[in-house]
């Protein structure tokens, strides 16, 4: 009999060019992505060994992480950003790697273009120099984020060394409540398990409150693998997946897209394949949730306290637990709810897709934000600003006052000029609430677009229960 | 490309007590910006190290002279968050070439072993007395012996510490796996027309 494997296992197996004792794999990469932040260094090793680049064709690059999110068209204002930026045009010319670069249709936040542009097909290997690789996972492949370093491996071989992580299965059982969405889903993961709690393992989400989801929201989910420390994060493929792929632009099409649909159906773990842990939650239990802290674990619902001392569960952690709460400016044991924000992000690879920006526009219809809020929508792509202007939601958003931006990266990470300032409390759809990560001293809350619309309307962290 | 050699390091430490440490602590996105891989050592720690008018925080333990030395040890869960190797990058410019914790992050670990530091995972318990011989004596010694992996102080104690053996030859001939990559084109080529 043969043995069982977990849909991972599968992909990694198939993957493997070289397996050698006391060797790491040297797995085969299908698609490879690449922005110009974590590029220029691996270019310049190609030049120093007199090499090119593998294979061209499956590597894919554009301009998002450092680019300005007003006035594209205009030459970048900013030394050092404009020459990234250059230096990524520069070396896809030189190495002919496609180039979707400001101002093009395809321009775009990584994570979010691979998957509109059926680049991002089930049974791949994915990888690009950016954590939130992970996103690409939704579509049942092994995607995660590499180094600078791994980034030259990919481009000189197409191959990575690679060690076989562990694998781990999280599933969420039951339906959602209402006001619940994708990203409280990996909020709530996330504040049980801790920032660091899936180090080392892959992760395959599951269950009945997963198989719900869109493909926008289960890219959200997997997008977070990494913010509890996985190397990644799938979920099998099904008729949603296919849906959602079948006429994209860059995806197989007619019989080549028939005959890959009917291999990717067998795309799933083997019924009894073993995990080495396997999670289990009830989707009745998640609320709408919020993070207090600098970390990702550190979330709640809404409506509960932030913990106490006291409260955590675990001790060594109080001295951490105290100085990102001194940071935050808040105090152990109080409410969130009802506490004043200053700005509003809605935006980043974890929450700019269309049906984001359409949960916001639908809270916000008809009304405005709340005086002294600044509120900024930043697209994750050309194609969903496009998209968004068909659907009228950018009237919807400039008659609540907020303001619609062009797409890339943004206050997510403030390599750009889009940086909260210091002291401000901002309520964000992006991923990470790490001191300074949206600018230096900003404070971030972590949310759901749902919850951040709500906020942008009263000014104040809400429970958006209370509103649909 | 070779890189710098490790076999054993025997040096002061710099403590940071700190859990968590994410690599947008080690090394801000506003400081992401060059497009080669030196100079980053300068803004580590940026924004713990400096004030927003840039200057030096005293209390912050890289600006305390009482401390210095090649290795870094500090809280469990180093390097989470983003994937930048400037966070290794800037480690190393910075002259260290050890950090110790009690757990690291997955892609932290494998950039720092791709540009010569080496990330060395002790137990709970030892990173405390680690910690505790650093706060009786900052100059205090600590050994990290890679060939027989393992890592001690002064006082005799000692921890041994795991590296997977393809890495620790590569770091002891400062071997590069871009080089072992390249190596195996032809197979790779074999094994794309087969795919």
């Amino acid at each position: 009999m043969t043995q069982q494997k977990t849909l991972f296992d599968k992909l990694w197996d198939a993957h493997v060019v070289k397996q050698s004792e006391g060797h790491p794999d040297v797995l085969y990469i299908d698609r490879h992505f690449i922005h110009e932040v974590t590029s220029p260094q691996a270019f310049d090793g190609l030049r120093k060994r007199g090499i090119g680049v593998f294979n061209v064709n499956r590597t894919t690059a554009t301009a998002d992480h450092n680019v300005p999110t007003l006035d594209q068209h205009l030459p970048i204002k900013e030394a050092l950003s404009r020459h990234q930026v250059e230096t990524l045009r520069k070396n896809c010319a030189e190495f002919g790697v496609t180039l979707y670069d400001l101002g093009h249709p395809y321009q775009g936040i990584v994570h979010i273009i691979g998957p509109e542009l059926g680049l991002t097909l089930p049974g791949m290997t994915i990888v690009c120099g950016d954590s939130h690789t992970s996103t690409h996972g939704a579509f049942g492949n092994i995607a995660f984020g590499i180094g600078t370093s791994e980034v030259e491996q990919v481009l000189a071989t197409q191959c990575i060394l690679q060690y076989r992580p562990k694998t781990m299965k999280i599933e969420i059982n039951g339906k959602l409540g209402k006001g619940v969405v994708a990203k409280d889903i990996i909020l709530y993961i996330i504040s049980k398990i801790s920032a660091s709690g899936a180090t080392g393992y892959f992760v395959e989400y599951a269950g009945e409150a997963i198989r719900s989801l869109s493909m926008e929201a289960r890219m959200t989910i997997c997008n977070m693998s990494i913010e509890m420390g996985a190397r990644g994060g799938l979920i099998a493929p099904d008729q949603t997946t296919f849906d959602y792929i079948k006429g994209r632009k860059f995806a197989p099409q007619g019989e080549t897209f028939d005959r890959l649909e009917s291999q990717w159906r067998h795309l799933k773990s083997d019924e009894g394949a073993k995990y080495d842990v396997v999670l289990t939650y009830d989707a009745a239990d998640i609320a709408p949730m919020i993070t207090y802290g600098t970390n990702p674990g550190m979330g709640i619902k809404v409506s509960d306290r932030i913990p106490t001392v006291e409260e955590l569960k675990d001790i060594s952690e109080q001295t951490s637990f105290k100085k990102s709460l001194d940071y935050m400016g808040l105090e152990p044991g109080s409410q969130l709810l009802g506490k004043n924000v200053d700005y509003v992000f809605i935006g980043s690879c974890t929450n700019a897709r269309i049906e984001d920006l359409r949960m916001v526009a639908d809270i916000v219809k008809g009304k405005k934000k709340a005086e002294g809020v600044e509120v900024w929508v930043v697209p994750g792509s050309k194609q969903v600003e496009e998209q968004a202007r068909q659907e009228g939601l950018d009237k919807v958003f400039e008659e609540a006052g907020f303001q619609l931006r062009q797409p890339g990266c943004s206050a997510c990470l403030g390599m750009n000029e889009d940086k909260i300032p210091a002291g401000k409390y901002c309520i964000s759809t992006s991923n990470r609430n790490f001191e300074g990560r949206q600018g230096p001293k900003s404070r971030t809350f972590l949310a759901s677009p749902l919850s951040a619309a709500a906020a942008a309307i009263t000014g104040k962290v809400t429970d958006v229960r209370e509103i649909v | 490309m070779s890189k710098e050699k490790f076999t054993t390091l025997k040096s002061s430490a710099i403590p940071l007590p700190i859990e968590n440490i994410d690599t947008d602590q080690i090394i801000p996105a506003r400081f992401l910006k060059a497009t080669t891989r030196e100079g980053f050592g300068e803004n580590l720690f940026r924004d713990w190290r400096y004030e927003s008018d840039n200057t030096p925080k005293a209390d912050f333990v890289l600006n305390n002279p009482t401390y210095s030395g090649k290795i870094l040890v500090a809280g469990k869960n180093f390097g989470c968050g983003s994937s930048r190797e400037h966070a290794a990058w800037s480690i190393y410019d910075a002259g260290l070439r050890v950090v110790i914790s009690s757990f690291f992050a997955d892609i932290f670990k494998n950039n720092a072993l791709n540009n010569a530091l080496l990330p060395v995972q002790v137990s709970d318990e030892f990173l405390k007395k680690i910690f505790a011989a650093i706060e009786k004596d900052p100059k205090a010694t600590i050994t990290v012996d890679l060939t027989n992996q393992k890592v001690s102080l002064e006082d005799g104690s000692s921890e041994s510490f795991d590296i997977n053996a393809y890495k620790k030859t590569c770091l002891a001939n400062g071997y590069d796996d871009i080089d072992y990559l390249i190596s195996l084109r032809d197979e790779i080529k074999h094994f794309e027309l087969a795919h």
